[in-house]
């Protein structure tokens, strides 16, 4: 018993291990370097593996190929380098390997600030992808969610076969803080689903029920394959408009219809409250601390967390936020969440708060929001 | 033994591709090592080259342009056991050339055969990284302004362990290849061909110009015996055999009473070298050491040794929200670097906050209260004024006691480090301050 000390990036190393993570590669780059740092530390003593590729596409290419051999694999880095993970996560996304990729945002664009934060990067890990299929993002608010989203994380790359992001931000991830681990709830380790044994294997296979086939790893007794080509189920390139279609759907469907599954959240209710704050990530924190100032006062507000953000968990928002006339988003960036919020949210009136000037929110700049819109 | 080779999928190369011959020999070399399927992987790059993969009774991974060694790399540290094969082209060459020299560097036991027909064929024939000077190809006179790159030597230079040369015309073709893929450690082998859809239509090609121009190259001379040394996942598995499990997390028992309830904010002004990100941590354990919640956030420059240091602390006995600092009880100000970082902060203090200052560093005027003290002149080295200040403010049981910072120190020290931590501040205690 007793608090510990911990710097968000350390918790997700920690976090990664008790998912079972056994591979990690990555290239350095701040704020994301102590994640690996953390690995080195953790990894290699027992068994795993932990490298430094030569760039980042190589780093979530070794990943890649772990991931196809079995392996629980993370990588991690910043916006520079999730620029050119993309090719990779369009990989990961059609060929559907499971893989976590821990985006540590820090101000862009481009090469930006290295040791600034900002949450810039949220409308960019869903859509750098070619294709536009949906991905999985989180987004950890403090040192807790970054163990425990970290292993979330994890369960969900394995039982949908997909790349999940964390969506971290320098200001979480670099922020050292007390966490008692002894009193986390972390969820029960999922591993992926195995081909059952009787079948021929068939690498992309499915049932009429079934969005996420069966895996087997490469190296096994039965033969497998993997291609970034438009495939069919057979993992053969096909051009067959009827086989393209059913597996587009499929991808499309498998996260989407699933998403109540994952939908991870806080909230801080206030009673006689017509207004929502809706904030991610470090943001709320800051309106939490506005909504709580703010309660016994004229002007209340309700505060909704989101910690899964793609793909987005429309129903559940709009459920949220039916009770109340108006809704104020808090983002650190200059308009991006706010967009999905201003689709779903027609009916209310909504007030938005970003800041990209490499500083936190302040909850007096909410609070401002909230009292005079 | 049987072919390896798919027969219900026949290979679709253009007619006289030498991709063809690669192909056969590469089934042949496999099958006379008694290879299964099973045991073999086939990861193949992307042009004609990337077709490969779907020729074989293999296992197979196809993936991007120029990657396929990173995939390679990921299969064979998760995999010791499996012979991995790349394909690749010329073109694969140039656009993964940073992977094809750090595979080389690293000497994992992988076999990468270059199918250098020197041109892009599948795109219209445009120059590749191969492509000859006076070769007519779809990139315009482009060509003429890049000198070719001859892999063996570059492969040579970075460190690889087996080169070689070959042509899809040479008898010892497969033989080439068994030795290319027995080798245990990284083996590339460049074979020439013909690229008879695009390259030879308007460029003469035959086995013996082929033999003639390779001939022209320089001998790779003892690369062999300076490049010699143990494969990669081999030395990386004995390497970590070697290290010891980290430690578990420290969790920090409640010994201590803090002197104070709420959120108290604490920011350490300095430079580089004053140790003021230690301090910053020091001040979190002390406040878990009384079993308060704490938050640490520091500001640096990316270069060490020069320049500004900040952090930022925060105390409370309820969790902590907002990270940001706005109202701080205590400022330590100790460099002009930090103290120029945060002058709107410092103007901006409250006449409840404490300074404590460093002799000679200026200040914007503010109603906080200051104590000054000149470390110099109490002979302090300026790595020690962070936690001497630290104890001037526990002496004063003012965020945390002496008794929390007596504890963070056993925290975060070796027992030398403590030892001389401890007489530091103990004689702290015993200074006469303003």
């Amino acid at each position: 018993m007793g608090l510990t000390l911990m710097e968000g990036n350390e918790a997700i190393g920690w976090g990664a291990m008790a998912a079972g993570c056994n591979f990690f590669a990555g290239y350095p780059i701040t704020p994301a370097t102590t994640i690996y740092n953390t690995m080195l530390k953790l990894l290699p003593p027992k068994g795993g593996i932990c490298l430094q590729g030569e760039d980042e596409i190589a780093s979530i290419g070794f990943c890649l190929g772990a991931a196809m051999s079995g392996m629980k694999t993370m990588t991690a880095t910043s916006g520079p380098g999730i620029s050119l993970y993309s090719e990779q996560i369009s990989f990961a996304i059609g060929s559907e390997i499971p893989i976590v990729i821990v985006d540590v945002q820090r101000l862009g664009p481009s090469t930006g600030s290295a040791t600034k934060g900002a949450d810039g990067d949220i409308q960019f890990l869903q859509w750098g992808n070619s294709g536009g299929l949906p991905v999985i993002v989180l987004a950890p608010v403090d040192v807790k969610d970054c163990y425990v989203l970290t292993m979330q994380a994890f369960n969900l790359a394995e039982r949908y076969r997909c790349p999940v992001f964390l969506a971290s931000n320098k200001e979480v991830s670099m922020t050292r803080e007390t966490i008692d681990l002894d009193r986390l709830d972390p969820p029960q380790i999922e591993e992926r689903r195995t081909a059952d044994a009787d079948h021929p294997f068939v690498p992309f296979g499915v049932n009429d029920e079934q969005l996420t086939p069966d895996f087997l790893a490469i190296g096994g007794q039965r033969l497998v394959r993997q291609t970034s080509s438009t495939h069919g189920m057979d993992g053969h390139i096909t051009t067959d408009p009827e086989q393209i279609a059913r597996m587009q759907e499929r991808l499309d469907a498998k996260l989407k219809k699933s998403v109540s599954a994952f939908t991870y959240y806080d909230e801080y209710g206030v009673t006689g409250a017509d207004t929502l704050v809706i904030a991610y990530g470090v943001t709320a924190r800051a309106a939490m601390t506005a909504v709580k100032k703010m309660q016994h006062g004229n002007a209340k507000a309700s505060l909704l967390i989101l910690k899964t953000l793609w793909p987005v968990p429309e129903e559940f928002i709009r459920e949220q936020a039916a009770p109340y006339k108006r809704v104020v988003m808090a983002e650190m960036n200059l308009g991006q969440y706010v967009r999905e919020i201003q689709r779903l949210l027609t009916g209310k009136k909504i007030d938005f708060i970003g800041q990209m000037n490499g500083e936190l929110i302040k909850p007096g700049q909410i609070q401002e929001v909230i009292q005079n819109g | 033994m049987d072919s390896l080779l798919n027969s219900s999928r026949p290979s679709v190369f253009c007619p006289g591709c030498s991709h063809e011959q690669v192909l056969h020999a590469l089934d042949q070399a496999l099958t006379s090592m008694m290879l299964t399927g099973e045991e073999v992987v086939i990861v193949s790059d992307i042009g004609c080259s990337g077709l490969f993969d779907t020729f074989f009774n293999t296992h197979a991974f196809h993936g991007l342009h120029g990657r396929a060694l990173t995939y390679a790399t990921g299969i064979k540290m998760a995999r010791p056991d499996l012979k991995v094969i790349v394909t690749m082209g010329d073109g694969g060459l140039g656009i993964g050339g940073a992977h094809v020299l750090s595979t080389c560097r690293r000497n994992i036991d992988l076999t990468l055969l270059v199918l250098n027909n020197f041109n892009y064929g599948m795109t219209g024939g445009q120059c590749s990284s191969t492509t000859p000077q006076d070769a007519l190809v779809g990139s315009g006179f482009l060509n003429k302004l890049e000198k070719p790159l001859d892999i063996c030597q570059v492969a040579a230079a970075a460190g690889a362990c087996y080169v070689s040369r070959t042509s899809t015309y040479d008898k010892g073709l497969v033989e080439g290849l068994k030795r290319a893929i027995v080798f245990d450690g990284f083996s590339l082998l460049d074979i020439w061909g013909i690229c008879p859809g695009r390259y030879t239509r308007r460029n003469k090609l035959t086995p013996k110009s082929i033999e003639a121009d390779m001939a022209k190259l320089p001998d790779l001379g003892d690369y062999k015996t300076r490049n010699a040394r143990a494969e990669y996942g081999q030395a990386y598995r004995q390497e970590s055999a070697k290290l010891q499990p980290a430690a578990e997390p420290v969790r920090i028992e409640a010994t201590c009473t803090s002197p104070e309830q709420g959120r108290r904010e604490v920011v350490v002004l300095g430079s580089a070298g004053q140790r003021i990100i230690t301090a910053g941590e020091l001040l979190c354990l002390a406040g878990a050491s009384a079993g308060c919640h704490a938050a640490q956030k520091s500001d640096y420059p990316i270069t060490v040794m020069r320049g500004h240091s900040v952090s930022e602390i925060i105390l409370s006995d309820i969790e902590i929200e907002y990270t940001g600092i706005e109202n701080p009880s205590v400022v330590i100000a100790l460099a002009p670097e930090g103290v120029s970082r945060r002058k709107k902060m410092l103007a901006d203090l409250s006449p409840k906050a404490l300074v404590i200052k460093a002799f000679g560093i200026e200040l914007p005027i503010s109603p906080a209260s200051v104590i000054e003290i000149d470390f110099k002149a109490e002979k302090i080295k300026p790595q020690d004024w962070a936690l001497v200040a630290l104890a001037v403010l526990a002496k004063q049981n003012k965020v945390l006691t002496m008794d929390m910072l007596k504890a963070a120190l056993k925290l975060r020290f070796r027992k030398a480090e403590y030892e001389t931590a401890i007489s530091m501040i103990e004689k702290v205690a015993a200074l006469q301050l303003p």
